[in-house]
């Protein structure tokens, strides 16, 4: 090895010292501290859950998991998956997680829709739309959540009752059971197509991006549409028509108390949603706003001095440097939307809090329920943060 | 907002338990203490869970005093430890907060109906003394609606509050007699009523005492009807902290105590007079002037007396707090057992 081979910036590393065992060597005086500091966090833990566990069994409460396997026998109203009261504790928190992720899901997709929308209108340059979405954003922020779920559940109480149901359409009935739409019966088919769609989208995806490298490559443009049409409707047509393309429809009829048959929407999932939505909107019209006024204005005349229309204008110059800044806190309003989604229990839908409650009560496990829950909304609330992180430094801006 | 502020207290509540439990054994045995008795004593007060609100049970009136059939029973405790009445404290405790609240000594005793079930007797660390109340869970619907009977309620969408052994017997009613419901299951008792008179639901159900305090409630209570049937049964009583034999019986002896008044007819206002001129044996050692049965119970001997001059006989208690709200005695198995009625006490010597 020559001198000159040597990295130059190691010569610039501090030199190396053997540690001395001595309260004066900071590096000591470092690792000393640390030991202590996680000793401390360590002892206080164990102290808490020895205790924990001896005081319960002094007042012989139950403890540990092993309700889980349990019959729950509690009722629930809907359910993504199969279940009865028979079931299990564990089945019954599944059943309650789903119904947690169903209003989270659907609520984050709307409330970004609905709010960068909003967002896109405050800085219309229509009067009327312009004050009518700031007036919403203001109201909206400003009254707290569980009021608004109280009142859209009032409301959708105040519609008639099934008897006297309103009926726009054929087969549509609303009243204070709930929307009822008409549906098909699901059978294997319908799902072999929902996953013919579903990998027909990543198939299209993966085409456009090839498409989209080709081009930049030797300036020829390439058309997505016909392999899109394949993928996303010839592909699962063919995939329903293989399995005897079933198509029975499923009309809700009223019968006896109320409706039977067809898809529900109910008044419960309908309320969480509106009020999350709402809620929510309000917060996101406001950062897609500040997203947009961020980025400065020589950057959209100079996309226009260039000839782009102004679509163009939008899509390709400006919000890509809008997203940079929206991005970050537009996972914190992500979370809420998850973490408020447990306000449920106040208007009766029964997500994961609301059943983890009652299997507390049932079976009076209130560390293990509370620990449930926890557990449940962290792993939830991590994901999407985890998965936001990622999108940030995707589109962060790329640093040469 | 009240909704807010019940997953606050129940949040709380659960935090105290986790609390509470932590804590070392020192301050353990302040939190829980393992004689509820002296502790009792110490601190001047009985304190008692309650309800929230339950007309005829536990609510308070317009002055904010609390009054009902539960209340009394709290009283009755004071008065038996005290011969004073008024010394307890009240803590509003929620279906969901009751028992954490009594485990970790936030409260000394719940009345709040409560009902008796293996389960919440052995892993709960509670114990059951006495059973002062026997209900049934029944069901509440419209009168419009034509239901005459809970068989025809097939199809039919059915308000019940959750945590409580009225899911559970909802769902094993159901499973029985093959009936298909819809559940609508909301926790707070204002929301989940305002459910069902909005017609979210056709029926509702609770307790037999619950659908008449509901139903009393309402601005026209005969456009409700509760339907015949009877689903459970819901032995309503007082819960105590295991491990503390002589506290629970101070708690099941003060219900015998007014229960006995019943079988003699002593009341309330003619307490004093028996206590002169009663030559019945039984009356003698009740209101403590023969015998030491108050002492045997570590607490005066005159404890009886001063229980049914604070709250009188148990057909008082009833009368005064649950026939207002519609409940029926007769020939209900809350009649003495000389009535044909399950309320019956050991003797007292």
């Amino acid at each position: 090895m020559s001198q000159t081979s040597i990295d130059p910036r190691s010569l610039r590393a501090p030199p190396k010292r053997p540690i001395k065992l001595s309260w004066s060597d900071e590096r000591v005086r470092g690792i000393f501290w640390q030991v202590v500091v996680v000793g401390i966090v360590v002892s206080m833990v164990w102290w808490l859950w020895s205790n924990t566990v001896h005081n319960l069994e002094v007042r012989r409460i139950a403890t540990g998991f092993g309700f889980l396997g349990r019959e729950a026998g509690l009722p629930i109203a809907e359910s993504l998956i199969d279940y009865n009261p028979t079931n299990s504790y564990l089945r019954a928190l599944m059943v309650g997680l789903l119904n947690t992720l169903k209003v989270a899901v659907v609520g984050i997709i709307l409330a970004t829709v609905f709010g960068t929308l909003i967002g896109i209108a405050r800085l219309s340059k229509n009067w009327v739309l312009r004050t009518l979405s700031a007036t919403y954003v203001e109201v909206i922020r400003d009254l707290p959540l569980l009021l608004q779920l109280l009142f859209w559940y009032a409301i959708l109480q105040g519609l008639p009752g099934p008897r006297q149901a309103l009926h726009p359409a054929e087969g549509v009935f609303l009243s204070n059971r709930g929307l009822k739409l008409p549906w098909i019966q699901w059978e294997g088919a319908h799902s072999l197509a929902l996953v013919a769609f579903l990998l027909g989208l990543v198939a299209t995806i993966m085409y456009r991006r090839q498409a989209l490298a080709k081009q930049i490559a030797d300036g020829v443009p390439r058309a997505v549409w016909p392999v899109a049409l394949v993928c996303l409707v010839a592909l699962p047509l063919a995939a329903w028509a293989a399995l005897g393309a079933p198509f029975t429809p499923d009309i809700p009829a009223l019968r006896g108390f109320n409706f039977q048959g067809g898809l529900t929407l109910s008044p419960e999932y309908f309320a969480l949603l509106a009020g999350l939505v709402m809620y929510t909107a309000g917060f996101i019209a406001e950062i897609v706003r500040a997203g947009i006024q961020a980025v400065p204005n020589g950057q959209r005349e100079a996309a226009q001095a260039l000839g782009l229309r102004p679509g163009a204008v939008l899509r390709l110059v400006v919000l890509p440097q809008a997203l940079r800044v929206i991005v970050p806190p537009m996972t914190s309003q992500y979370l809420n939307i998850t973490k408020n989604s447990s306000l449920a229990v106040a208007i009766g839908y029964q997500d994961i809090v609301s059943i983890a409650n009652t299997t507390l009560n049932q079976t009076g496990q209130a560390i293990e329920g509370i620990a449930i829950i926890m557990l449940v909304y962290l792993t939830i609330s991590l994901s999407i943060s985890g998965f936001m992180n990622w999108y940030n430094a995707r589109i962060a801006l790329v640093e040469r | 907002m009240l909704a807010f502020g019940q997953h606050f207290r129940r949040a709380l509540g659960a935090l105290a338990l986790l609390g509470a439990a932590a804590l070392p054994g020192q301050a353990q045995a302040q939190q829980a203490p393992a004689n509820t008795l002296d502790a009792i004593r110490a601190r001047g007060a009985v304190i008692c869970g309650v309800n929230t609100g339950l007309a005829g049970f536990a609510q308070p009136d317009s002055q904010g005093v609390w009054r009902g059939f539960d209340i009394d029973y709290c009283r009755s405790i004071a008065a038996a430890i005290f011969g004073d009445a008024s010394k307890v404290r009240y803590v509003p405790t929620t279906a969901q907060s009751r028992f954490t609240a009594l485990q970790s000594g936030e409260v000394d005793v719940l009345f709040r109906n409560t009902t008796w079930t293996l389960s919440r007797d052995t892993s709960l660390g509670l114990d059951f003394p006495a059973v002062n109340f026997y209900d049934g869970q029944g069901f509440m619907v419209k009168k419009s609606a034509g239901v005459t009977s809970a068989s025809q309620l097939n199809g039919a969408t059915i308000c019940v509050q959750p945590g409580t052994t009225t899911e559970q017997n909802l769902t094993d009613w159901a499973r029985a007699n093959r009936i298909q419901f819809t559940p609508v299951v909301i926790e707070r008792l204002e929301e989940v009523v305002a459910a069902y008179v909005a017609g979210r639901c056709d029926a509702y159900t609770t307790d037999a005492s619950g659908l008449a305090a509901t139903r009393s409630a309402q601005p026209k209570p005969d456009d409700h009807v509760i339907l015949p049937e009877v689903i459970s049964k819901e032995p309503l009583g007082p819960a105590v902290r295991q491990g503390d034999a002589r506290f629970a019986d101070i708690v099941r002896w003060s219900h015998y105590a007014v229960l006995v008044a019943e079988e003699l007819n002593i009341t309330a206002a003619t307490a004093d007079q028996a206590l002169a001129s009663d030559q019945r044996p039984e009356a003698l050692r009740l209101l403590g002037k023969t015998g030491d049965l108050g002492k045997m119970l570590g607490l005066d001997n005159a404890w009886a007396l001063h229980i049914i001059k604070a709250v009188g006989n148990y057909g008082e208690i009833f009368a005064r707090h649950l026939a207002p709200i519609g409940l029926q005695r007769a020939r209900s198995p809350n009649a003495m057992y000389t009535q044909g009625g399950l309320q019956y006490a050991p003797p007292f010597r």
